[in-house]
């Protein structure tokens, strides 16, 4: 796709959000707003995927994990755009009987969803498995994982972020969506994260940094990443992005972090952002 | 079910035994420990799928997203650690990426319950078999000697789904059949009786069969069942012995919170209320010692069954 089909994708997720968050009234609008560029440009320009015959093993194709599962609402927008699912089934969202859980599970049998995520740090360990998995049946896709900021925070990350360097696991790209906020603030505040980028390092990762809300920034890095995968080393991608992006009352504040529009809100909100594709 | 004892040998074998067995037998089975290769008995495995083994270092919450995500890829991983390990330390992992996602992901847990001995109640875990049993899609079971344990291990390859699998350290008369399947869900008689059903797991069905000829030098004629899975539970067993027998002792190295003996209960106060004793650790946390000191000291010795069944038959 070219970056301004790729605009026009994430500008209808961005709406997509907004609407199910606002529908409902519950859901995480900030955050999906921020990671919406990133995880377009994997599913619509990156990777080699099968959407309409969804295979939980995802034998022969790239897969992606979503580790900060709270801002499902972008996922589910993404992969209903993509086609693994029916458009119309955004609205669902959080409501009794969905496959839309508040946070992605597989349970419920949506295409496109391989593992709960929501209880934080655990995606990062769950991708590396896949990556051993993908290497022991001679397939050469890659496996992204999205982690969250504040995520960083777990303990668990960092036992997964010294596994895959010392096991090499070199098919394996983590991406962080740094938008240094977190429910009760800045990471500043709440728990410096420090240098992430020397961290990863000295713990053995090829490290890129790009702004994650420059749709050719992003193109570019993760072309690098698929460039230099089965070289021996695990890669991250610091994605530096502005949670809310898009809707200009939503971002420089974690206070839409976890809390949905009201209908006026929601109005001006969509006013801001163009209908490219046809909301559901 | 003819009781002749083999040899002693440790529970934990049998799994490492029964895990080079099921590896032999499919090319999916994958092996990960947390820096705990021998105590596991899993170097065979390794030695003979190196490919298929992954060191994972002291980190076992890793240690169970990678399984997770290896399920995901096809395999069937068996992860291997100490018993707290493999649940308290990373239940909430267990709970979304493997009971919650249903993956094929089987947890293997050593060293379990006060026979554990010297290294103390850091290490002895009492409140595992609860704590699985509460999560939706988990299997959970508790073989009895070496050859059960190796047997359930091959069985674990075979069922499509999340599985803990509780052993021990200690070395154990080894007395069921080598060649004897392991059918997950059905319970073993041992042997039929009339008076008093006991249902005992892992290490305590042996200390119940030595239970067995002391009662019956008292006139009670004692039914033994083996629960070696502990869910799902063998529910038509449980109450075909009860209605025979009218009373109930149940024998497990756990916490009585949580245990056999609540699930027991349960089913029992749902369809035919009897009396019931359990022989388990009473709210407490273990120490050091020597596992037969510890088996006596904390009431789950042969003698300890021995009274309980009789206050079972008391309560009539």
């Amino acid at each position: 796709m070219t970056i301004n089909e790729l605009k026009d994708v994430a500008s209808q997720v961005r709406r997509d959000i907004i609407r199910m968050v606002h529908g409902c009234q519950s859901g995480h609008p900030g955050g999906s707003l921020g990671a919406t560029d990133i995880v377009t440009a994997l599913y619509f320009d990156q990777m080699q995927i099968d959407p309409k015959n969804f295979k939980m093993d995802g034998a022969g194709e790239d897969m992606f994990f979503l580790s900060n599962g709270h801002i499902s609402p972008m996922l589910y927008s993404i992969l209903a755009r993509r086609g693994y699912f029916p458009v119309a089934e955004l609205a669902t969202f959080r409501r009794l009987g969905t496959r839309l859980q508040g946070h992605p599970t597989p349970v419920e049998g949506l295409p496109g969803i391989r593992v709960a995520s929501g209880s934080l740090g655990q995606g990062l360990s769950v991708a590396a498995g896949v990556a051993q998995a993908k290497k022991l049946n001679g397939d050469n896709h890659l496996v992204f994982c999205l982690m969250g900021d504040g995520e960083q925070e777990e303990g668990q990350i960092w036992e997964a972020a010294m596994y895959a360097p010392a096991k090499n696991v070199d098919n394996l790209v983590a991406i962080i969506d740094y938008n240094k906020k977190q429910i009760d603030g800045s990471t500043d505040d709440v728990m410096n994260l420090g240098d992430l980028k020397a961290k990863y390092e000295s713990f053995g990762w090829k490290v890129y940094e790009c702004n994650g809300n420059d749709m050719q920034q992003i193109v570019d890095t993760l072309n690098i990443t698929r460039k230099n995968a089965h070289k021996g080393q695990a890669q991250i991608v610091l994605a530096h992005t502005e949670m809310g992006m898009g809707v200009d009352f939503m971002m420089g504040t974690h206070k839409w972090h976890g809390t949905p529009p009201n209908d006026e809100q929601a109005a001006n909100a969509l006013s801001q952002l163009k209908e490219t594709l046809g909301d559901y | 079910m003819k009781i002749e004892v083999q040899n002693y040998k440790d529970t934990r074998s049998g799994f490492g035994d029964g895990l080079l067995e099921a590896g032999k037998r499919n090319p999916k089975v994958v092996g990960l420990t947390a820096d705990l290769t021998g105590s596991l008995k899993m170097g065979d495995f390794a030695k003979a799928f190196p490919e298929r083994f992954f060191q994972v270092g002291i980190a076992e919450a890793n240690m169970v997203g990678i399984a997770a995500g290896l399920a995901i890829g096809g395999y069937i991983p068996f992860t291997g650690t100490f018993a707290n390990f493999s649940s308290a330390r990373i239940y909430d992992q267990i709970r979304m990426v493997v009971a919650y996602s249903n993956k094929n992901v089987k947890i293997c847990a050593s060293h379990a319950g006060v026979t554990l001995g010297e290294d103390g109640a850091t290490h002895q875990t009492l409140e595992d078999v609860g704590m699985m049993k509460m999560l939706p899609n988990m299997t959970v079971l508790v073989p009895c000697d070496y050859n059960q344990t190796k047997a359930a291990t091959i069985a674990a390859a075979e069922l499509d789904g999340p599985v803990y699998l509780r052993f021990g350290r200690p070395k154990v008369a080894n007395f069921t059949p080598a060649d004897e399947p392991f059918i997950i869900g059905k319970a073993q008689m041992i042997q039929e009786g009339t008076d008093v059903s006991i249902f005992a797991c892992g290490h305590l069905v042996w200390k119940a069969i030595e239970a067995l000829p002391i009662l019956k030098e008292m006139g009670i004629n004692a039914e033994l069942i083996n629960i070696h899975t502990i869910k799902p539970l063998d529910v038509d067993a449980v109450l075909k012995s009860v209605a025979k027998t009218g009373c109930v002792v149940t024998a497990e190295e756990h916490m009585r919170n949580g245990g056999l003996g609540d699930s027991i209960a349960q089913v029992l106060a749902l369809n035919n209320p009897k009396p019931i004793e359990m022989v388990a650790v009473d709210d407490v946390f273990g120490q050091s010692g020597t596992p037969d000191e510890l088996l006596k000291h904390y009431h789950l010795d042969t003698p300890d069954i021995v009274e309980a069944a009789k206050r079972a038959v008391a309560r009539k």
